[in-house]
């Protein structure tokens, strides 16, 4: 048996309405709002934070792949799947790789990690995260969000089984972006629900319910991700699939975050599915790719770290003004300070465990944790140090600077001190915050962020946030 | 094992200073030339007379070739040093030491900086290549930690707070306004600086020190062959320089409101002076006020007020050019700017010219002993310089 074992999810604190947009550009105003990746923010930062709390929730047993998946890769070339192995400090014994190419990658690599698991693995990590560039006043503007969600998979401890999985695949044109683009291409809407949509999802739905030997009836829930929303009205009269049974796609809070919408719901339907529940999970794009799950016994104990729920009501407003300078479609006149230089190769790999793991350090002798890791202890002078990990500590703020000066790309910078629970010092960024409401004793905890990036290097670091 | 200091051992003779401010019309060498010609002939001394340099520059250029070479020095030793925004103090220190040694007699120490040819707002650092995981905070929001540690600490709400950081600005500004060498030399108002733009809350710009360019130069003897050279020279009573264990980023024990750094060298300087009660020996004093609530911390750090009482000597004046303790009375970096390696330096022409007679204006009731103050760093990770110096020997 295969099946997922632990699931983790991220959507970005960022909302911007679907009206603000409107507002700005005077097009018609859509209705709810989309989750929007910070400007320090991306595929791999949020794949990173999906990943965090699905290993967390996970029962024991090493990781011994890792699959990533996107079609917002921030490395053309350069695994991004190492870098997400280091952040959740992986082993360096595993298989790693990239999904990416279509928004169809976040099942693909679910498979890919379910057939690891069935090749002998103990554990895989698969973690999706998108985060799509759609030019102002289109469609994919105001349907597309950001997001992520992490699946570790195994085959003891499920929380659902993997009953069958089927896969089509067909060259068509819909939906496409060539290298050195910003927004992506589609072809008419018409063509593409007709000719591609429906047929594909009926095909690859009715070979897996044969498959699974499962009548439609029997489906308890049903996941279905497709860029048309009129697709699932399509599938659902043509299957005879009861239409209550579609699990929500968080059209009006989130939008459709890309390779990891799927994965986004199924980790929202999971919680409240009962032992047996049959859940199926289908899309499109491409080709399509259908999975049957049935729910053990153990999924209603199981409790994420943080929930879907959770996760939508924990938010805050971005203005369409900002939203555009962060993702740099509105260029704007750079401040009187130097660049950021480019983070260097050889120091990087020396201190990886600081980082990419916000790994710091304990003393030895009087045991005062301290970050980063330090070679002679702050307090005892000894030199004996162990490694100790300060990721998911949360800290309370002991003082703070709202930096007006600072180069970013959303100004101003807010900087805590940061006393962390159970001792450490750390004096970093904070994100994720309303500056006036910065106060001296509030609680914090870590998030993994692209602080800039400099000559096509992505600086990956950890930024303090207001606990979500 | 012991800071014994070298009270007494050495004299200053002869200072020089630019006016400090945007010379778009001069570069280093053009104001290291001024500042060091002018120290030349306060002492009454030639090029020739001067045994050995130390040169303060942070980043207006590297190695002794950076004042050797505008000033044609003769083939003498010339090191440039670099302490961060003590670098001036750290220069005058290294060549007092020389002198005091008996390894030469006659020693300059310059510092110079040219800020503004960065085309950049603020300060510069250079950082070799790193991991990418350092900060990216300015320096004035580094400062502006202190303030609501402070604030919280002491029990002042936001708009007091505010208020007491503006009284410093406007305390230096209105010594600036009446001193020539100064980068601004105008009063400003109270309400001016409090509803100066916002630069990193609660410090507006008129919180700031402003960015300039300048030199300063002094030139040393043993003490004792102070009055070959010069009829009323500056005695050096103590020089003390720290550079901390940069604890404050890592420990949970300190807590924004003292720079520990300041605390030992204040200490150690007053040992070596012999100085007990600063509150009441110390004359007047030059401190390194880059931001408002920097010089705030620094009046209970260099012990001139008791803990968490700083703020109400501020409100009472107790600094101002007619209060009991002056601090900044010739405008501070609030009025010339920093300059980094000519700032220590230029804290001292103050004692200079305060001690003979010479303050202008600003000239307070015969000082007998003043205290300059330099730090480099940001709070919790920083340098710190303390000198004393008199009038008179003993």
């Amino acid at each position: 048996m295969t099946g997922i074992v632990s699931y983790g999810t991220y959507i970005p604190y960022r909302r911007l309405k679907r009206s603000a947009i409107a507002q700005v550009l005077g097009t018609p105003a859509g209705k709810g709002e989309r989750a929007i990746a910070s400007f320090d923010e991306d595929s791999v930062s949020m794949a990173v934070e999906a990943a965090r709390d699905a290993l967390k929730a996970a029962p024991s047993g090493t990781v011994e792949a890792l699959f990533f998946a996107t079609s917002t890769p921030p490395y053309a070339e350069k695994l991004n799947a190492a870098l997400i192995g280091a952040a959740t400090q992986l082993p360096g014994e595993i298989r790693a790789s990239d999904s990416t190419g279509s928004v169809r990658a976040g099942i693909s690599a679910l498979l890919q990690g379910a057939d690891a698991i069935s090749g002998g693995a103990k554990r895989v990590l698969v973690t999706m995260g998108d985060c799509r560039l759609a030019a102002p006043e289109g469609k994919a503007e105001q349907t597309t969000g950001d997001g992520a969600a992490a699946f570790v998979l195994g085959s003891d401890h499920l929380l659902a089984e993997i009953v069958a999985s089927t896969s089509l695949t067909r060259e068509f044109l819909d939906s496409w972006r060539a290298p050195g683009e910003r927004f992506s291409h589609s072809w008419e809407e018409r063509f593409a629900l007709t000719q591609a949509y429906s047929p594909l999802l009926g095909t690859v739905i009715k070979n897996l319910l044969e498959k699974a030997k499962v009548a439609p009836g029997d489906i308890a829930k049903i996941i279905l991700d497709a860029p048309n929303p009129r697709a699932a009205d399509e599938i659902s009269r043509a299957l005879k699939l009861d239409p209550a049974k579609f699990a929500d796609s968080f059209a009006l809070t989130v939008g459709q975050t890309g390779a990891a919408h799927p994965g986004l719901m199924l980790a929202s339907v999971l919680p409240l599915a009962k032992a047996g529940d049959l859940i199926l999970v289908a899309t499109v794009a491409d080709g399509a790719d259908a999975i049957m799950l049935r729910v053990t016994p153990a999924a209603a104990s199981f409790k994420p770290v943080h929930s879907v729920g959770r996760m939508i009501e924990s938010k805050g407003d971005v203005t369409y003004a900002n939203y555009l300078k962060w993702r740099e479609i509105l260029p704007t006149e750079p401040p009187r300070r130097p660049d950021p230089d480019r983070p260097a190769g050889p120091p990087m790999m020396r201190s990886e465990k600081w980082k990419f793991g916000f790994i710091g350090s304990r003393c030895v002798s009087c045991g005062t944790p301290q970050l980063p890791p330090q070679l002679v202890c702050v307090k005892c002078q000894s030199r004996k140090m162990e490694p100790y990990a300060f990721a998911d500590r949360t800290g309370k703020i002991a003082t703070y600077a709202i930096d007006r000066l600072a180069y970013s790309l959303n100004p101003p910078t807010v900087n805590v001190v940061i006393d962390f629970e159970g001792g450490g010092r750390f004096l970093c960024e904070m994100t994720d915050c309303e500056p006036e409401k910065v106060a001296i004793g509030d609680q914090v905890e870590m998030t993994f962020r692209r602080l800039f990036t400099a000559d096509g290097v992505n600086n990956y670091f950890w930024k303090a946030r207001p606990t979500r | 094992m012991a800071s014994r200091g070298i009270k007494d051992r050495v004299a200053i003779i002869g200072m020089g200073c630019t006016k400090f401010g945007e010379h778009w019309d001069k570069g280093p060498d053009d104001l290291l030339v001024d500042a060091a010609y002018q120290a030349y002939e306060s002492a009454g001394l030639e090029p020739k007379d001067v045994d050995a340099y130390w040169l303060g520059t942070m980043a207006s250029g590297i190695s002794g070739l950076t004042l050797s070479e505008p000033l044609k020095i003769q083939y003498k030793p010339v090191t440039r040093v670099e302490n961060m925004c003590a670098t001036g103090s750290e220069a005058l220190r290294q060549a007092c030491y020389a002198v005091a040694s008996g390894a030469f007699d006659v020693a300059m120490a310059i510092g110079v900086e040219k800020l503004k040819d960065s085309g950049y707002s603020g300060l510069v650092s250079n950082v070799p290549p790193n991991d990418g995981t350092h900060g990216t905070m300015t320096a004035p929001a580094s400062f502006s930690l202190l303030a609501p540690a402070y604030f919280k600490k002491y029990g002042l709400d936001a708009d007091k707070g505010k208020e007491v950081l503006s009284r410093i600005a406007w305390k230096n500004h209105k010594n600036g306004a009446k001193n020539p060498k100064a980068q601004f030399q105008k009063e400003v108002s109270m309400e001016t600086i409090r509803n100066s733009p916002k630069i990193a809350d609660p410090l507006g710009i008129m919180d700031c020190s402003g960015v300039s360019d300048g030199s300063a130069a002094a030139i040393v003897v043993r003490a004792e062959d102070a009055h070959k050279y010069c009829k009323n020279p500056i005695y050096i009573k103590a020089l003390s320089f720290i550079a901390g264990p940069a604890e404050g980023p890592l420990s949970q024990d300190y807590d924004f409101t003292t720079f520990r750094e300041v605390v030992a060298t204040a200490k150690d300087a007053y040992a070596q002076a012999g100085i007990t009660n600063p509150r009441e020996q110390i004359s007047m004093a030059e401190v390194h006020d880059c931001f408002t609530p920097t010089e705030l911390v620094l009046y209970e750090d260099l012990g001139f007020s008791p803990r968490g009482t700083a703020w109400q000597d501020v409100m009472e004046g107790f600094f101002d050019l007619e209060g009991k303790l002056p601090v900044n009375p010739d405008g501070g970096l609030k009025s010339f700017g920093h300059p980094i390696g000519a700032s220590g330096l230029r804290m001292m022409y103050e004692m200079w010219l305060q001690m003979r007679g010479e303050a202008g204006l600003r000239q307070l009731n015969n000082p007998k002993v003043g205290l300059t103050h330099n730090l480099g760093g940001a709070p919790g990770r920083c340098v710190s310089f303390v000198s004393v110096v008199g009038s008179e020997l003993g």
